[in-house]
């Protein structure tokens, strides 16, 4: 027996433990929770995109009798917390005290002893605004004649928020020129949301005798709120609580602060009670964290056999009326620079320019592996092009230009070290799994009958789990994570990690994790998250980061714990510890295995009166700090197969076969249930999902009868396959997953619908394709239902 | 949580009750059915009702049955119950078909037929369903009952000639030999209300068409009817070309509005399209 055999029983598809408590009703989310006295807030939102103030009246909303408290923006202003820091190092308004900059915008804030009076005040503070032209197109934010959204910057740079390059351009531009082949393309990845089931919330108490703030909130980041709070308010931070109960989907919507929460705090300030504040659906789609909303012009260079060369791209940001967007400070732009691909390039280069519009704020959410998602889908759509104008199988086409095992560890164009990877394998499972060449064929023969059939490939590399912390922090906090493992006498463990469930299953996984290093059944693993108070600092969860960091966290400190562990056997065997050896969940005499001791009895030594030798401590307990190395890599091969009614343009995906190589798996039932989640995403967002706006700036998308998310009828059984390509960085070899399928499938359903329509000469059509999108395609007549132009046709 | 504003509630027992209920709480009270539209309404406060009279417990409007000349529907039958009667599949396919895509299954559980064509949405699927087979709307008041055509039965988007005082009680079906219906739809999802559909019914003598109805629901057709492409079948023989024909009255004559669902040249071509889809299903169906 060795010990990779014992790390496999502990890994393995086992059902979450947090499952009884969720399929039983008993979990507990921030509105489940009520305290003693506890008021609720409700939020007044700006009915226009873009306006002056000029006066809020609220002396009618303060006399309702059950109102508490109103809080104004100019209330704010006076406690210095009008505006706030974002997670770009930008501000934004909590509550609007100058000009509302996006329809849903914060500008009042009620306090009441219920929240049905709470909502009825809101509709006796009067506004009176001045309506100022609006900005809506991304494209054009940068024109001179534009307004300014963000006056109130006075940096003279208009609506432009950054600029940002990767890659060599001279080189780049040099590949271009001398190409065989160049095929560009304008590519729109739309505005969407992450919608998760519960929307955001918080409950702030401060206790005015010990000055201890407690936030219970909606948070994928539980430590860094707390810093946050602590700068914002001047609380001290150690008199500072972050409480992340059950989270219902966070999928990045749930990583910034939002005003709603900083209200809740300054209510809790003004009245002496703890005060409650949960968004309904409506404004959870209409003012928080979108995703998306990157105008890009992709070009790809080839010879004229195939052999791609090069890439660029030029991208126009949509961030919305403040710069909200949560990823690492020195990259405005996330990971787009992993728009190379998963290909063996000459060169690349990519040019990335952050504008404000008058839309809510925000950009990096909804699993996007920090951009990824836009990058790949840019990779994996012109790779298609680059097919359909060779004429070339698109399957052949990337196989030729897959990047070979040998060359990992591999630096991309624009400075990304790949860990590893074996991509020409994974394409030969996902084609092997979908039959392809007999797909083809069904094709060939159905077009004969006029039947219009897409077969959807997209290949795609992710960078996730960031940091490391000298090239990645948030607010100058670097992205690395804290583990603190305590094991009882009786050898049962506590595992407290920085990073924050919202369903992604850590309380199972995290327990194998430290299960298989020690010997133990996960069963006698508790992990402790979301509380700041109960665990060390770290991050957070986004970004596919939990396994990648605090999974390794878990794992490194769990090894702290075996090398405390092995100076307690030593003792107890009386033998020195050098003598001993980890096999089979226990330290063993070498040479004489019989000698062992497993954890739960060398944890009772350890607390025992037993004599351990000089210097050692006893106990068992230990903490550390996992800085990661580098990001880890996963990959995937993805084909989306869909038939298209082309008299009505309606797109129904028949088949999806997704292979995922996200390195070692620890519970492959949390994998499948991540990329099960992550596909349909996928789907929903190259299908439907879409947040769009009319000219004046009025938010389209706000309630899932107008932002559509798929049902199972549109979404089906997945056919899942793995690689397994261990990161070799990476404690434990494994990779982030969570993000994958959504980063993936999007391009893989959209190549489906062209090569659907491929008949009728269709090179390109944006998301979402819906049924009128895809019949306008076909048409080629301009697709009116997207974007901001004006209801007039 | 989206909140309602204050509301009062009464509980009818009896359509005698609920009138008088009615008539006691004025203009400003409303009927609650299913409350799978008036509810998200107030609670998106774009509906304030006074009062709520809930006629939930009126059993005696929930059938569904034949007198042997007409298919009976209570206003209070669920979308299910529609859905799931044997005796509505049988007469009429065409209610099947649009059962089987209006909302979910949760909706549908709760939600009702009457319910559904007194909140007069441009876009119900039910309104151009029985616009299509020429049905009949019962309606009862303080006064009595009073009986008004389908295609009478529309003012305009959400207001139908259902007074404030009054309740509709049952729609009306004749029920005549050798028909076939259809509907067909086209959403963005699932559930999603209609991009545009159409639902036909078609009565046929030999391979001629005897008599014929089109519905049209979500393109702006008056009375979700298309009148000129009816008229353009009677006596036709059911071909291609006369669905054809019908296909291209039923877009022209329909009125679209841009939309986040589409383009009006897009819907128009929906409106054709799907005619001629429901139509040839319809006959397919009447031939048996």
């Amino acid at each position: 027996m060795n010990h990779d055999h014992f790390r496999q029983q502990a890994y393995g598809p086992a059902a979450r433990k947090e499952d009884a408590r969720f399929l039983r009703g008993k979990g507990t989310f921030v509105d489940d929770i009520a305290l003693p006295g506890m008021l609720h807030g409700a939020m007044l939102r700006s009915p226009l995109a873009h306006a002056r103030i000029l006066s809020v009246d609220t002396a009618a909303a303060a006399a309702h009798p059950m109102v508490e408290a109103v809080i104004t923006g100019d209330m704010l202003a006076e406690r210095g917390l009008a505006w706030m820091p974002t997670l770009s190092a930008d501000v934004q308004a909590v509550l609007a005290t100058d000009k509302v900059r996006f329809q849903g915008q914060e500008v009042a804030f009620v306090v009441a002893r219920d929240r049905y009076s709470a909502r009825d005040a809101l509709e006796l503070i009067s506004v009176d605004y001045e309506p100022l032209p609006v900005v809506m197109d991304a494209g054009l934010a940068l024109d001179p004649a534009a307004p300014v959204i963000r006056d109130d910057l006075g940096n003279g740079r208009g609506n432009a928020i950054f600029d940002w390059s990767a890659g060599d351009k001279a080189a780049t531009d040099a590949v271009f020129a001398s190409a065989d082949v160049v095929v560009s393309q304008e590519l729109l990845y739309p505005r969407s949301h992450p919608a998760p089931l519960e929307t955001c919330g918080a409950i702030a108490d401060l206790d005015e005798i010990t000055g201890r703030l407690t936030i219970w909130c909606t948070s994928q980041a539980p430590h860094a709120h707390r810093t946050m709070y602590a700068m914002m308010t001047g609380l001290p931070e150690h008199k500072i609580r972050v409480v992340s109960p059950d989270i219902g989907g966070g999928f990045g919507n749930k990583v910034p602060i939002y005003p709603g929460y900083l209200c809740a705090i300054v209510g809790s300030m003004m009245t002496g009670k703890p005060v409650k504040w949960v968004e309904d659906r409506s404004e959870n789609l209409m003012s928080t964290s979108f995703a998306r909303d990157y105008h890009m012009r992709g070009e790809i260079a080839s010879t004229a056999d195939g052999q791609i060369l090069a890439v660029r791209a030029k991208v126009i940001a949509d961030h919305g009326a403040f710069n909200g967007a949560a990823q690492p400070a020195k990259f405005p732009a996330g990971f787009f620079h992993i728009f190379t691909g998963s290909y063996d390039l000459k060169a690349a280069y990519c040019e990335v320019t952050g504008v404000y519009t008058n839309k809510a704020p925000g950009g990096v959410a909804y699993s996007c592996s920090f951009r990824v998602t836009e990058a790949v889908y840019l990779i994996e759509r012109m790779v298609d092009r680059l097919a359909a104008e060779l004429g070339s199988d698109p399957a052949e086409l990337r196989m030729k230009n897959l990047l070979r095992p040998e060359q990992f560890p591999y630096t991309c164009p624009t400075g990304l070290e790949y860990d590893s990877g074996d991509y020409p394998r994974a394409l030969r499972t996902a084609l092997d799994l979908a039959g392809y060449d007999a797909l083809r064929a069904e094709q060939a023969a159905g077009r004969q009958r006029g039947e219009y059939m897409g077969i959807g490939l997209s290949f795609f590399t992710e960078g996730v789990g960031a940091g490391p912390k000298h090239q990645m922090d948030i607010l100058g906090l670097g992205l690395a994570d804290g583990a603190d493992l305590r094991i009882h006498p009786t050898g049962k463990a506590v595992l407290a990690v920085s990073c924050q469930t919202q369903g992604q299953g850590h309380e199972t996984t995290f327990a194998q994790i430290v299960a298989a290093e020690l010997g133990l059944s996960p069963d006698d693993v508790e992990v402790v998250h979301g509380d700041t108070d109960r665990t060390p600092f770290g991050l957070g969860t986004y970004g596919s980061r939990s396994t990648a960091v605090s999974g390794a966290a878990a794992a490194v400190v769990a090894r702290k714990v075996r090398d405390r562990a092995r100076l307690v056997a030593a003792a107890m065997l009386e033998v020195a510890a050098d003598d001993l050896e980890w096999s089979g969940g226990a330290w063993r005499v070498k040479g004489d295995p019989e000698q062992a001791r497993g954890i739960a009895e060398i944890a009772m030594a350890a607390h025992s009166g037993l004599d351990l030798g000089t210097g050692v401590e006893g106990h068992l307990d230990a903490i550390t700090v996992y800085n990661p190395p580098n990001l880890t890599f996963p990959f995937g091969a993805y084909i989306c197969v869909t038939d298209v009614d082309a008299g009505t343009g309606q797109v129904s995906v028949r088949r999806f076969i997704a292979v995922d190589d996200c390195g070692v798996r620890i519970n492959p039932m949390i994998v499948a249930g991540q990329v099960h989640r992550g596909l349909a995403d996928g789907i929903g967002i190259a299908l439907m999902q879409n947040i769009t706006f009319d000219a004046e700036g009025n938010c389209l998308g706000g309630s899932l009868m107008d932002y559509l998310l798929p049902t199972s009828v549109e979404v089906p059984s997945p056919e899942l396959g793995a690689t397994v390509t261990p990161s070799p960085h990476h404690p434990i070899g494994a990779k982030g997953i969570g993000e994958s399928a959504t980063v993936g499938s999007p391009a893989a359903v959209v190549n489906s619908v062209i090569d659907a329509l491929a008949p009728f000469g269709v090179k390109h059509a944006d998301m979402p394709l819906t049924p009128a999108a895809v019949w306008c395609a076909i048409q080629a007549v301009a697709n009116t239902t997207k974007g901001v132009k004006a209801p007039d046709v | 949580m989206q909140v309602p504003a204050y509301v009062e509630y009464e509980k009818a027992t009896s359509l005698t009750h609920a009138l008088s209920l009615l008539a006691k709480f004025g203009p400003e009270a409303r009927v609650l059915a299913g409350g799978h539209s008036l509810i998200p309404m107030m609670k998106l406060r774009l509906a304030q009702p006074e009062t709520l009279i809930d006629i939930n417990g009126l059993t005696e409007l929930s059938y569904l049955d034949s007198t042997g000349t007409e298919l009976r529907i209570g206003a209070m039958t669920r979308h299910a119950e529609l859905l799931g009667s044997r005796l509505a599949g049988q007469h009429f396919p065409i209610l099947h078909d649009a059962e089987r895509v209006i909302a979910d299954p949760v909706v549908r559980l709760w939600g009702t037929v009457g319910g559904s064509l007194c909140q007069a949405d441009p876009s119900e699927d039910l309104s151009a369903a029985f616009a299509a087979l020429e049905a009949t709307m019962v309606i009862a008041g303080i006064e009595g009952k009073r009986t008004v055509p389908a295609r009478e039965f529309h003012i305009g988007p959400y207001e139908t000639v259902v007074g404030p005082g009054e309740i509709l009680t049952e729609i009306k079906i004749a029920l005549m030999p050798g028909g076939g219906s259809a509907y067909e739809k086209v959403g963005r999802r699932a559930g999603d209300w209609p991009v545009a559909a159409a639902g036909a019914a078609v009565w046929l003598e030999g391979n001629l068409i005897r008599t014929a109805g089109i519905g049209l629901t979500a393109v702006g057709a008056p009375q979700f009817a298309a009148r000129e492409a009816e008229e353009s079948l009677i006596g036709a023989p059911a071909t291609q070309e006369a669905f054809a024909r019908a296909g291209r009255l039923a877009a022209e004559h329909c009125r679209p509005v841009f939309d986040q669902r589409g383009p009006v040249e897009y819907k128009r071509h929906l409106a054709s399209e799907l005619t001629v889809r429901a139509l040839r299903r319809a006959v397919e169906r009447a031939r048996g």
